[in-house]
């Protein structure tokens, strides 16, 4: 919780010149992890560059041609709220109401979404060893207490998750994130957005220093009839997943045309593997066909000693998530198992 | 040291404060208004949920610097004078709270939910209120002050 | 006219309007000029010591005004006893910045003093600790071997050692038609009142401190600190008008009184101390436990052997204890009987009582064992505790001063359709959900501790009581102003109650279920000598008409005594005090606890839950759906205030069975999830109908009032029910809390 100096930026370009000025400046929207973490003085920024004042990003728009541009600064809550979003990416409300409490979502912008830090227990407490916090320090929750962490894609240095709710929807749904930064505008497909923690877990994202992301792009398959997000968690709201599933369909009959699928809590990033999605393409629509798309995706998940039931949790969960994704309509709030 | 003008309480106000310092400790430090509570401090109770132009936010992660121009509306300045706001008094009927700490955000968080007009049915009012925590468990008390004022709460 | 009585209404908390509107205010919530803000730095390491401390880095923040550790702190007291306090275990206190030793992982170490919070909460972070570590040992499993009976000292007074043994329990278990044998586990728990332990203390110059202290105990901590700062204890003020929640964690001075006087003492300054949530998990807690049962039926369902044998943490330095296994024979009358309580000293700190201490450690496996002795006899979990009922004290011999338990077990489960419950496990269903129902029992001990209580009637004929107690939001202002009001025949508008100030006249500390008994007794003892008083004086008016009325013949009505036979014959409280040239009349009592009369009774209160689950078939999601405690606890006071009490200790039932549960890290020796984002306490969306029942029950020798505590009981009995819920619904038992849900798939 040290001090820092705080400015505004009233454009792309003046933030990003800000940062080229001040490696040790760090942007600022939300705010709601990042001054979490700064107050357990796990961040330090020099400078706060506020962007809420930047014009440009606070509007979900449609594109051409279909699909949806959300302006990065938009908060969680209107985006979830938004009528194109509630009628065109239903899944996309659902995973986002889903996570963190009303207030948060009042606050936290799409942008910053994405960059959420892990929950991990051993990540938040400074004093104790931790790759991702402090490269080369050692893992804690490997030989800890492990029942939070991943079963998939972790490496010997990290077995952190990643959090967020939103990112398992837009996973499936394959936004792209765009980019500004200091070479110029990119896009990445949601798919490689986030990384596995291989040995380098303090990175969390494709990002680069003074990157900042300006909107997350929807192509213009919606699933708008056949989705489900289910969590699975140690209380029925306000907790991070232990297991969760977005679970988008397009169907004809009861014949999956199309199916995706994105698991949240088990990995360093949303987990999604086409080939199951693939398992499922002209297959009846049923336990049988979801628990054999559940098999491919949870292929090669390890357990560590408190975690090893995610592993029949999330395969479990696969399975049913898909057949709510048949009828959105008995979906609870809290996104919980339907009744 | 940053000059922050905004609106609190429908007063407008200044304050002097470091750029660190955030919209809770300003409130509570700064201003005197101790009725917003700091519980975690992480946005992980609730008790600081303070009113920004009508959504409910936490004031403990975000700066007063970055409220600089708006408008704050904390739990005293949500009766109208003496004149309770109908949610108050449907807490003290309803005995929504034994120890009162998590009452000021509890009943913020409430109006703000009510004004976003989202939530229909009581399971949802308890999904979209899951971000207040009580430790007193006074939680039926809670839900039911909100259903009594909620049937009666216009969407304006 | 007579005053409608004001004891047994649900009267709204008269203090409501200022909870409601921000009003209230609490210990961090006073503004003083020149405050200055302290903040605490804990221990990384779990055991060892500090080698070196560098304060320099942070003494050159600018506003940072003194940095205090073991090694500049002002001189202290210097002998243990001048630390303890009401509720210290048996042992050595710790005490803060004493010497360089660290006892437990987040031990305060160093006070940051600074112009500004955040410039303290800077600062703390640049002081440079060496530390020396040594090996440490936090695992209750790990050393069984290590289990030894408690130390016995003062405050054991209210936690007797385990009852001897009765028959010859080996032989009955042996030879029982139907048996249980089972283990259980419970987790660390940590209270976690939403409001962060703070206190303000204003430095009033002439060795005078006022206070303003979370706390449960205003002369338990006034005590306290004039002792260890050798001040007298005349010049310390301590007031915790409001508290938010404390639940056991306020029942001993926290070490954040104790940096925050040292620092206003040392610096001559007004200071502040604000604990952050992290903090909140080193201030003690509920100690983790291992607890064996195996309990023996005849082929009847008598209960002819119970044995209960419980291992629980507690610190190098104190011997905390709970009562944990003696309940089951307070309940069931099994002749032969084999009960026993070890701790075992880790290197953590002492735990402290959280609500219903002991008794909801024990109740749960007592109950679930219960259950499961239930299934394996083929009979109906509630008929087993009925076939088993005892109307006395099966481990005395003793009557009960009262004891409506039947009618608890009768009407919550007619409410709840007991009898329509298909008793098979894994066969009731509603869509996706198996649906379980479970029951349990629940008893704690009536408490009444000695209380003070001033009583004045002042000029204006109203009624104004002293007492030192808290209002940790029980409801105490309401109550004790209903008891008052009906005690002195006036109405509730007309009586304030003064409380949470150590000046008052003294109360213990709130806890164990006692103050309603406790004060509630003194204001009745006290409000029968002012009546007297109040006679006697208005005999002596010219003329009166109650000259020549003993107590007998007259009734305390609206502010008026009257006479019994001819009420228009009256004199009013004012005419009274007029007639005492304007001056008040008051008296000041002690209410103590009939210990003699009493000696013949135990003294209980009791409950019965009936609950309802529902668990997800495939992912095992667990949703308690439905809820009824029936209590037996006396006269209910306030029913609103009380039904509250209940239902909030439901919910602490529901957390403590399927949520909450501080983790510890064995290899670390530091509890990791130290934030309420993975402490887990149920929201909103994990409550559904909780229903209260005061089953009537009245006692007429429990105390003055025939009123029994209310605070703990409704906790007791449910996460049995819960346990045994999920078990109706899956076949599956977890003995182990909280339940987590994966270990039903």
């Amino acid at each position: 919780m040290n001090n820092f100096t705080y400015t505004t930026a009233g454009s792309i370009t003046a933030a990003l010149q800000h940062t080229k000025r001040h490696p040790q400046a760090m942007y600022i929207a939300g705010g709601t992890n990042l001054l979490d973490l700064w107050k357990y003085n796990l961040l330090h920024p020099q400078t706060l560059v506020d962007l809420n004042g930047v014009p440009g990003y606070h509007t979900i728009e449609a594109k051409e041609g279909g699909g949806l541009q959300l302006g990065a600064l938009v908060t969680n809550a209107a985006t979830a709220y938004h009528p194109l979003i509630e009628q065109r990416y239903p899944l996309l409300s659902k995973a986002i109401l889903a996570g963190a409490s009303a207030q948060i979502r009042n606050m936290a912008t799409n942008g910053g979404n994405l960059l959420q830090r892990t929950r991990c227990y051993y990540y938040y407490d400074g004093d104790v060893p931790c790759n991702k916090r402090e490269p080369g320090t050692g893992c804690s929750a490997i030989k800890g207490y492990n029942r939070i962490h991943a079963i998939l894609g972790a490496s010997e240095h990290c077995i952190a998750v990643f959090p967020s709710d939103m990112c398992v929807a837009l996973a499936a749904l394959e936004a792209v994130v765009q980019i500004t930064g200091q070479q110029g505008k990119r896009s990445i497909p949601f798919a490689d957005f986030h990384r596995l923690p291989g040995n380098a877990p303090e990175k969390d994202n494709a990002l680069q220093a003074g990157d900042i992301i300006t909107s997350i792009d929807l192509p213009a398959k919606e699933f708008a009839h056949h989705y489900s997000y289910l969590k699975l968690r140690d209380r029925h709201s306000y907790a991070f997943a232990l297991v969760s599933v977005a679970t988008a369909l397009e169907l004809e009959g009861n014949e999956i045309k199309e199916a995706r699928i994105a698991l949240g809590g088990v990995a360093h990033k949303p987990w999604r593997i086409p080939e199951a999605e693939q398992l499922l393409q002209g297959k009846p629509a049923t336990a049988e066909s979801f628990a054999q798309a559940a098999d491919k995706l949870l292929e090669g998940a390890q357990g560590y000693p408190h975690n090893q039931f995610k592993i029949e949790l999330a395969k479990k969960a696969i399975i049913r998530n898909g057949l709510m994704a048949l009828h959105p309509e008995t979906q609870l709030p809290g996104a919980q198992p339907s009744a | 040291m940053t000059n922050i003008s905004f609106t609190v309480n429908g007063q407008p106000r200044t304050v002097t404060v470091a750029p660190w310092v955030s919209l809770l400790d300003a409130l509570r430090e700064h201003l005197h208004l101790t009725g917003t509570k700091k519980g975690c401090d992480h946005g992980q109770c609730g008790a600081c949920t303070v009113l920004c132009e009508d959504k409910r936010i936490l004031s403990c992660l975000t700066l007063a610097v970055m409220k600089n121009g708006r408008s704050i509306t904390t739990i005293e300045g949500i009766a109208d004078g003496e004149k309770l706001h109908p949610l108050q008094q449907a807490f003290i009927d309803h005995d929504a709270f034994q120890c009162g700490y998590c009452t000021p955000g509890q009943l913020c968080s409430a109006i703000g939910m009510l004004h976003e007009g989202k939530a229909r049915t009581r399971e949802e009012v308890k999904e979209l209120m899951s971000g207040n925590l009580c430790r007193c468990g006074a939680n039926v008390g809670i839900i039911d002050a909100i259903m009594q004022v909620k049937e009666t709460y216009s969407h304006e | 006219m007579k005053t409608t009585p004001a004891v047994g209404t649900p009267l709204s908390r008269i203090e409501g309007k200022q909870k409601v509107t921000g009003t209230a205010r609490y210990a961090a919530d006073y503004n003083v000029p020149g405050l200055l803000h302290g903040y605490v730095v804990n221990s990384p390491i779990t055991k060892g010591r500090i080698v070196q401390v560098d304060t320099i880095p942070a003494l050159a923040v600018e506003g940072v005004v003194e940095v205090l550790t073991h090694k500049n702190r002002p001189g202290l007291a210097w002998f243990d006893l001048q630390y303890t306090d009401m509720d210290a275990p048996p042992g050595t206190v710790f005490k803060p910045l004493h010497n360089a030793d660290i006892l437990y992982n987040g031990q305060p170490v160093a006070l940051v003093v600074a112009t500004s919070f955040e410039t303290a909460r800077y600062a703390a972070t640049l002081i440079r600790f060496v530390w020396e570590e040594e090996p440490f040992d936090t695992c209750l499993q790990n050393h069984p071997e290590k289990a030894r009976p408690a130390k016995k000292g003062f405050a054991t007074a209210l936690r007797p050692p385990p009852p001897k043994p009765t028959g010859n329990f080996e032989a009955a278990f042996a030879n029982a038609a139907f048996t249980v044998d089972a283990d259980y586990r419970h987790s660390t728990e940590h209270h976690n009142p939403i409001e962060l332990f703070a206190t303000t203390t204003i430095y009033e110059g002439n060795g005078k401190l006022t206070i303003y202290d979370k706390t449960q105990g205003t002369i338990n901590n006034q005590l306290f600190v004039a002792n260890v700062f050798g001040l007298h204890y005349k010049n310390v003020q301590v007031l915790a008008p409001f508290v938010g929640g404390a639940f056991g964690s306020g029942l001993r001075p926290q070490y954040q009184l104790f940096l925050c006087v040292m620092a206003a003492l040392h610096l001559k300054r007004n200071v502040r101390v604000v604990l952050d949530r992290k903090q909140m998990f080193s201030l003690g807690h509920r100690p983790q436990s291992l607890q064996n049962l195996r309990f023996g039926a005849d082929a009847t369902g008598k209960l002819t052997a119970m044995s209960h044998l419980a291992v629980s943490e507690t610190s190098q330095f104190e011997d905390y204890t709970e009562q944990v296994v003696a309940w089951s024979h307070k309940l069931y009358p099994a002749p032969n009987t084999l009960f026993d309580f070890k701790v075992v000293p880790l290197h953590l700190n002492t735990p402290i009582d959280m609500r219903a201490p002991g008794g909801c450690t024990g109740m749960h496996a007592i109950e679930c064992a219960m259950d499961e002795l239930a299934y394996r006899i083929g009979i109906d979990p509630l008929q087993l505790r009925l076939l088993n009922y005892s109307e006395t004290d099966p481990s005395t011999g003793k009557p009960f001063t009262s004891k409506a338990l039947k009618t608890c077990y009768l009407r919550a489960a007619t409410q709840f359709d007991w009898f329509k419950r298909d008793g098979r496990p894994g066969v009731t269903t509603r869509g996706n959900k198996l649906v379980g129902y479970g029951m349990a029992t629940g008893i704690w001990d009536a408490y009444q501790f000695p209380a003070r209580v001033e009583a004045i009637i002042t000029a204006e004929g109203k009624l104004v009581v002293h007492n030192a107690t808290t209002d940790i939001g029980t409801g105490t202002l309401t109550v004790m102003t209903q008891i008052a009001a009906d005690a002195m025949g006036l109405p509730v508008a007309a009586v304030t109650f003064e409380y949470g100030d150590s000046k008052k006249p003294f109360s213990m500390f709130q806890g164990g279920s006692a103050i309603t008994a406790s004060t509630g007794s003194a204001i009745m003892v006290t409000a029968e000598v002012l009546k007297k008083k109040l006679l006697k004086k208005a005999q002596s008016i010219p003329n009166s008409p109650l000259k020549n009325a003993g107590m007998e013949e007259v009734i305390f009505t609206n502010g008026t005594i009257r006479l019994r036979q001819t009420p228009r014959q009256a004199v009013s409280f004012k005419q009274i005090i007029a007639a005492n040239n304007g001056k008040p009349i008051k008296t000041t009592r002690m209410g103590m606890p009939h210990a003699i009369k009493l000696r013949k009774y135990t003294k209980a209160t009791h409950s019965a839950c009936f609950v309802e689950v529902e668990v997800d078939k495939d992912l095992k999601t667990i949703t308690v759906t439905r809820a009824i405690t029936a209590v037996a606890a006396g006269k209910i006071i306030n029913p609103k205030t009380a039904r509250s009490q209940i239902s909030g200790s439901m919910v602490w039932g529901i957390s403590k069975a399927l949520h909450e549960e501080t983790i510890l890290d064995e290899h670390l020796g530091k509890y990791i999830n130290t934030n309420l984002g993975e402490y887990h306490i149920p929201v909103h969306a994990d409550i559904n109908t909780l229903e209260v029942i005061f089953a009537e029950e009245e006692d007429t020798l429990i105390n003055e009032l025939g009123s029994k505590g209310v605070g703990e009981i409704g906790l007791v009995a449910m996460p049995a029910a819960i346990a045994n819920a999920v078990f109706h619904a899956t076949g599956k038992r977890v003995n182990k809390l909280p339940i987590h849900f994966d270990e039903l798939l």
